[in-house]
């Protein structure tokens, strides 16, 4: 396997008493699309916050394109290539679509007039370009997941760290998140997303790594992390997989 | 390009006005007016565009004050040298304020608070130290000349104040248009998001608090030049940290030409109540302070964003 781009080694970090994350390794290679899933408090977000800069480990080391990174501010990692979304969107609620995308755009582009070009370029790649004059706070909710992802894009980035940009979406708006989120990797962007939407992630991830109570369970493809039992037990229950298992064999 | 035809008009008219007006009274209402519009645009900067309500920025303006005075008085430079020195000594007092709140992540009103304990700090300062004339205050010599930035009369400080002004308008509207102002509206709409897409918050804010500190300075300096007198509660005290606060969040903060309404409304306001209820003292102020009361309850976004603020009164209504 070529050189991970991202690169995590017993990242650990507690709150309190709470051990959100534990000792979580993962590799993600470049030109790749996998998915972090886990059950709700599994520790996602925070292991995203860990990799993207917004919260230094208490353990362990992150590495992108093979530098240590670890605890790095989030703004020079973006500048390095890694951008994050927000599971809770975070729009620039007083501006225009064209401004929040434009403001992502400026990450490389100083001037005005080139960034508010690359941000309608960008928004037509994941489907706003009818709405770039609207203010942010107007877009529906699938909207604003487009606008969060919009303008993560418009930075141009290496790897693309998406949290939930699927959750509270339609099955509708669902259908045609994918073939966005497919086009991004095709263009060369490298992408983890956290994703609660299974159809979305078996539909989509090459790699899956599970996370249940802070610590990495499972990893593999979709069909195998599903059919694992510990997977299957952290979602629905201690006992289930048997109990699964027994029903579909009478 | 819209802003800068709108502000070539502006300066025009201004302009037109000084040149043909024959009253002191109307002389000194727009120049004074033009004053306070520089308070409120300085303000506007920061507070406006970058969402941090300084309530001390008289700090910046009694810096920019003092130095022009004592640049004069102490080492005998003449005011128009003393002139950049002032707007530098500014700059130079926002940048070590702003890298220190900001450095340790003060927002909202601990911000506010902070930059009003600095503004106290100066004034006790300066009423001690021999430099700035301690509780006497410092004077300038009366010199009337260009050389020496004094005018016989008020169109002469009304020009020097249209010429801040235009500064201003055109620095705001450089603001509007660029990567910097982009970013500092990313910083003060949402930090987080602004980080993750590659801001740096506190250079961002850092820089907007000196460039608001320079514009404050210039308005010190434009405040000695003019009365020719400058004391630790003037150049210090709350009064101006509030005129160039009111003057933005009145006429509609983080737009282009709400700080010029809000100031000349304010102004206005004053005025006529000082002159209707000067027998009767304190009741302009009783009345200052009801009008402005109402204006930030049913016009939260200032006189700029009246329209907006209409509609969504009417809207809502509709609802119930």
């Amino acid at each position: 396997m070529a050189e991970a781009l991202l690169e995590l080694r017993g990242v650990a970090i507690a709150f309190g008493g709470l051990r959100a994350v534990d000792d979580v390794s993962l590799a993600v290679a470049p030109g790749s699309l996998s998915a972090l899933i886990g059950p709700n408090g599994a520790g996602k977000t925070t292991l995203f916050a860990i990799a993207s800069g917004f919260l230094r480990p208490d353990r362990g080391t992150v590495r992108f394109e093979g530098r240590d990174i670890t605890g790095r501010p989030p703004h020079l990692n973006a500048r390095a290539g890694m951008t994050r979304t927000f599971q809770i969107v975070q729009p620039f609620a007083g501006q225009t679509v064209r401004d929040n995308i434009a403001v992502g755009a400026h990450l490389h582009l100083a001037a005005r007039r080139a960034a508010l070009a690359e941000a309608e370029r960008v928004a037509a790649r994941v489907g706003l370009d009818t709405q770039l004059d609207k203010p942010a706070a107007d877009l529906t909710v699938a909207g604003r997941k487009r606008l969060e992802l919009a303008r993560a894009l418009a930075t141009a980035p290496k790897l693309l760290l998406l949290d939930e940009v699927l959750a509270g979406l339609n099955p509708q708006e669902i259908a045609e998140m994918l073939p966005v989120v497919r086009g991004i990797v095709a263009g060369g962007v490298t992408v983890l997303m956290i994703e609660h939407v299974m159809q979305a992630v078996m539909n989509l991830a090459e790699q899956v790594w599970v996370l249940s109570q802070g610590r990495l369970i499972a990893q593999g493809t979709p069909a195998e992390v599903t059919r694992d039992e510990a997977v299957v037990e952290a979602y629905l229950g201690h006992g289930t997989a048997r109990r699964l298992l027994q029903e579909a064999v009478p | 390009m819209k802003d800068l035809i709108a502000i070539a008009a502006f300066v025009a008219l201004v302009a037109a006005l000084l040149a043909g007006a024959d009253s002191g009274v109307v002389l000194n209402f727009v120049t004074m007016a033009l004053y306070a519009t520089l308070l409120a645009q300085a303000w506007n900067l920061l507070g406006g565009y970058g969402g941090q309500f300084s309530f001390g920025h008289a700090l910046f303006f009694g810096t920019g004050a003092y130095a022009q005075a004592i640049a004069q008085l102490q080492t005998g430079l003449p005011a128009w040298v003393a002139l950049p020195l002032a707007v530098l000594a500014a700059a130079v007092v926002a940048l070590f304020v702003g890298a220190l709140t900001f450095r340790y992540g003060l927002k909202g009103s601990y911000f506010a608070l902070v930059t009003l304990a600095f503004a106290e700090v100066f004034r006790i300062v300066a009423l001690q130290l021999p430099i700035t004339g301690a509780g006497v205050g410092l004077m300038l010599p009366l010199q009337e000349s260009l050389a020496a930035l004094q005018f016989g009369s008020p169109r002469g400080y009304g020009w020097m104040a249209l010429a801040l002004v235009a500064l201003a308008l055109l620095t705001t509207s450089w603001l509007r248009h660029s990567r910097f102002g982009a970013r500092l509206q990313a910083v003060r709409d949402n930090e987080d998001a602004a980080r993750a897409l590659g801001i740096d918050p506190f250079a961002t804010k850092l820089a907007a608090c000196v460039l608001s500190g320079t514009f404050m300075g210039a308005a010190g300096a434009f405040y000695v030049q003019m009365f020719h007198y400058i004391d630790p509660a003037i150049a210090f005290g709350p009064t101006t940290s509030v005129e160039a606060l009111l003057g933005a969040i009145v006429g509609g903060m983080g737009t282009l030409w709400g700080p010029v309404l809000g100031a000349l409304a304010l102004h206005a306001l004053s005025d006529l109540t000082r002159n209707l209820f000067g027998d009767l003292p304190g009741l302009n102020m009783v009345i200052y302070g009801l009008v402005l009361v109402l204006i930030v309850t049913f016009m939260p976004r200032g006189i700029a964003g009246i329209g907006q603020s209409v509609r969504q009164r009417w809207q809502g209504g509709g609802r119930g």
